[in-house]
């Protein structure tokens, strides 16, 4: 066999691969919408009305949106012909680099038609229920972009749990202490950066195994958290007593409205997730030094012979990534309760994990997969208001089913750097 | 016994403790580290450096002691009591100076099957951190069969909950190795995704209305097995020591003879060590994966079940026990051996047991035992650190566990 045949045959081999990966979203999609047709249009009677509140907090009477009124019946029909329409797209032509933006879009009806399905005949408050999404987002965005700013450059992190839960009790503690929130934030975030360092130190210069080293900080973070919280916060209630961040709107885009009040009505955290998600993703894709954290990220050694210091990159990028998952760890107590308590991050730095790789690695990815998972808490509440027959337990555990499926590959595989995990040697 | 393998004489006990060097050395220093947490976090030596620097010392002193002398009194019992409690002769004074070196046994039994639960994955080069999940699910199907299945004599109802925990273990363990053998994705991330898994499914099974929540309670606590099915003890109230310590023992000694005495062990062995070696060779890389991470899953599953079966005789609802990261802890501390990990699980299951008491008398919280564990994994796995302070200059063989390739194939 000659090379140009071995060439083309390999060719036609991906093309092939291509082709059957089309059409297995594509059948995907449609059977998605059927499901969803089955499950909440069929036997519904089409005079049932869902109403959907748009108002949250309190809103001048001038102000107050309607409350927006859906047919069950018709709405979920519609949303599941569009799928269905997406699917037999998909199937006949594909939609190419689109078709991830497709299924994220499916998954949107899916979960809107489950929605207009569960409030048959009743109401719920959909601007507050977004408001929560949006709430319960934020930790886990800022987790997982310290996930991927570490795996980006080769260096697995599951040590977000306890680098958040180490930010929180430091932010309590120490913004008690000192009697100012932003105390309180700057010690959560060194805290987060210092054990990173730890990690790094661990995992660069000792190359112990990144998941134990991970491991080490995790269950370190949660004995020393506990310990302090025992000896000192629950004695001394003083030492635990931070406050929390006000609501800050921001003057224009606050007034748009319903947008306003989901977005732009929050705490400092929020604002600072948006801009840390600009701001990674901005420096990971159009500068230099993104180009650089890329390259050691896939192939160290390559990185190296241009003259790039992986050691040096790894360690700033762990110590970053660091930083980051300590502001993160803040917003459980100066954002949220205004107070520490043991364990409180309740595994939300390993959910920042599975949203990092359900987001494939990107900033942006990792932000709506974040969203995702935060509705999925956001519902919680809801369904029980809803009487819906479903546990609130199954639907809190599709994001770790989904994830599962992102990582094997079902759907929309999920690829991680290729040097993520490896200790690099010169 | 052969002089051939011991080239120096006067270096044969060397070589003999040689493997037990390192362990010792990091949880020595842990151990000390634990200490200065200790001083730093006193009341009384703050007190003393306030009031008077030059008893601070042995202010320092006195909390350190005070502090491990209680935590081994609560695990080893106190010597003096036990020496004046057999002279004495009476029954139940004996008893009660026995007490604590008993329930520090039933403290490190489940350690005893957890750890060789990762033991048995690490030695696949598979890391098993869904111990907790797994664990969890062992001890559901064990509680099921429990208090379900009545009417059986306790020759068969012990272990078929035993076996129904194994079973349960291994099913969990199962689809993490499916998934990493067929697409390989990484046993890491799917393992913690199946452990939030089985947290929000026992939510659900012992929560309000569940399917197995005990009759006539709010509480997520699962009904009381049957007394057949609970495994014997071997005093009266209130010492807890039971069967589920020997059926440890004898598991450890099983999953020995089978690693390194049998085929199939010997194949998990060569995957672990290097799969493509394995591959060329012509053994399936995936149905050695499978098989160890199923075997390791029916471990967990049988911790959860000697839980259920020998100690709680129900099932509480928790989010996370625990066991899951200190069995990781055990398994590197034991090397991956069974005879290792029994060590190391009789260790923690010491200073876990006496924790609870130092807690009490000398009001340290029981979490500097998980500050202990996670600098003696630290010191395990970055032999460097050890070398480094105690200024040791051999490396020992085998040094350098490598699992992390990344998440995806």
């Amino acid at each position: 066999m000659t090379a140009t045949t071995t060439a083309l045959s390999s060719k036609s081999a991906a093309e092939q691969a291509h082709l059957m990966r089309n059409r297995a979203y594509g059948v995907a999609f449609i059977v998605i919408a059927l499901a969803m047709y089955w499950l909440f249009a069929q036997g519904v009677d089409p005079a049932l009305i869902s109403r959907y509140g748009l108002n949250q907090g309190t809103v001048p009477a001038a102000e107050r949106l309607p409350d927006w009124e859906v047919p069950t019946y018709g709405t979920v029909t519609f949303l599941a012909m569009i799928s269905a329409a997406i699917g037999a797209y998909q199937l006949a032509r594909g939609f190419g680099r689109a078709t991830s933006v497709m299924l994220g879009l499916i998954a949107l009806f899916f979960v809107f038609a489950f929605l207009t399905w569960a409030t048959r005949d009743q109401s719920i408050n959909l601007a507050g229920m977004l408001r929560n999404m949006v709430l319960r987002a934020v930790p886990l965005t800022l987790g997982a972009l310290s996930g991927i700013l570490c795996e980006r450059a080769g260096v697995v992190n599951i040590a977000i749990e306890g680098l958040m839960l180490s930010g929180a009790m430091m932010a309590a503690f120490i913004g008690s202490v000192a009697d100012n929130l932003w105390v309180g934030v700057l010690a959560a975030t060194l805290t987060g950066g210092l054990l990173a360092f730890v990690h790094a130190v661990l995992s660069i210069h000792y190359k112990v195994d990144q998941i134990i080293s991970g491991t080490v900080i995790n269950i370190f973070s949660a004995g020393i958290t506990s310990y302090i919280s025992s000896k000192f916060l629950q004695t001394y209630q003083e030492l635990n007593n931070p406050g929390t961040f006000q609501n800050v709107p921001i003057p224009v885009l606050s007034k748009i409205p319903l947008i306003g009040g989901i977005f732009f009505e929050s705490n400092i955290y929020t604002y600072g997730a948006y801009i840390l998600l600009i701001v990674v993703h901005v420096g990971l894709f159009y500068t230099r030094w993104g180009l650089r954290v890329r390259a050691v990220g896939e192939h160290p050694k390559a990185a190296d012979t241009l003259g790039i210091n992986v050691f040096r990159v790894r360690y700033l990028n762990v110590v970053l990534g660091g930083l980051v998952a300590g502001f993160a760890g803040s917003y459980f107590t100066l954002g949220s309760v205004g107070r520490f308590d043991e364990l409180m991050t309740a595994g939300r730095g390993f959910i920042s994990l599975a949203a990092m790789i359900f987001g494939k690695w990107t900033p942006f990815g990792a932000a709506g997969a974040s969203l995702i998972f935060g509705l999925a808490e956001a519902l919680q509440g809801r369904l029980a208001i809803l009487k819906v027959p479903i546990p609130s337990s199954f639907l809190l555990m599709a994001p770790y089913i989904a994830t599962m499926i992102a990582l094997a590959g079902l759907i929309g595989r999920a690829v991680p750097p290729a040097a993520d995990g490896q200790p690099y040697e010169k | 016994m052969t002089q051939a393998t011991a080239p120096v004489k006067t270096a044969r006990w060397q070589q003999a403790l040689q493997p037990l060097a390192a362990p010792a050395l990091a949880i020595f220093t842990a151990l000390v580290a634990g200490s200065v947490l200790i001083v730093i976090t006193d009341e009384g030596v703050l007190e003393a450096f306030r009031t008077a620097p030059a008893t601070a010392p042995g202010a320092m002193w006195r909390a350190i002691t005070t502090a491990y002398g209680s935590m081994f009194e609560g695990s080893l019992g106190n010597p003096a009591r036990i020496i004046a409690a057999l002279q004495s002769g009476d029954p139940k004074a004996i008893a009660e100076a026995f007490f604590p070196i008993t329930d520090s046994l039933v403290t490190a039994t489940p350690y005893i099957f957890a750890g060789l639960a990762v033991a048995v994955g690490f030695r696949a080069g598979l890391f098993n951190i869904g111990v907790e999940g797994q664990l969890f699910i062992g001890a559901i199907c064990s509680v099921w069969v429990g208090f379900a299945v009545k009417g059986l004599p306790a020759i068969l109802h012990i272990p078929l909950a035993m076996l129904a925990g194994a079973l349960g273990g291994a099913l969990w363990a199962f689809i993490p190795a499916i998934l990493k053998a067929k697409t390989g994705a990484h046993e890491v991330i799917n393992t913690i995704m199946m452990n939030y898994i089985a947290f929000r499914l026992s939510e659900w099974l012992l929560g309000d209305k569940g399917p197995l929540q005990r009759p006539g309670t709010a509480n997520p606590v699962s009904p009381f097995i049957e007394p057949s099915a609970e495994l014997p003890r071997f005093f009266p109230d209130p010492i807890r020591f039971h069967l589920g310590f020997f059926i440890a023992l004898g598991v450890a000694f099983l999953v020995w003879w089978f690693l390194f005495k049998t085929t199939w062990g010997f194949e998990v062995r060569t995957v672990g060590q290097n799969p493509n070696a394995a591959k060329y060779a012509g053994m399936s890389i995936t149905r050695n994966i499978v098989i160890a991470m199923c075997l390791s899953g029916a471990l967990a599953g049988l911790a959860g079940a000697n839980e259920v079966q020998g100690v709680n005789h129900n099932l509480a609802y928790a989010f996370s026990s625990g066991y899951g990261f200190d069995s990781i802890a055990l398994a590197l501390l034991g090397k991956s051996h069974p005879a290792g990990v029994v060590g190391a699980a009789l260790l923690f299951g010491t200073l876990r047991s006496g924790a609870t008491r130092m807690q009490n008398i000398a009001r340290i919280p029981v979490d500097i035992i998980d500050i202990i564990l996670a600098l003696v994994i630290a010191f395990i796995a970055a032999p460097a650190i050890i070398r480094f302070l105690y200024r040791l200059k051999t490396a020992g063989p085998g040094e350098g566990t490598v699992f992390t390739r990344g998440w995806g194939k």
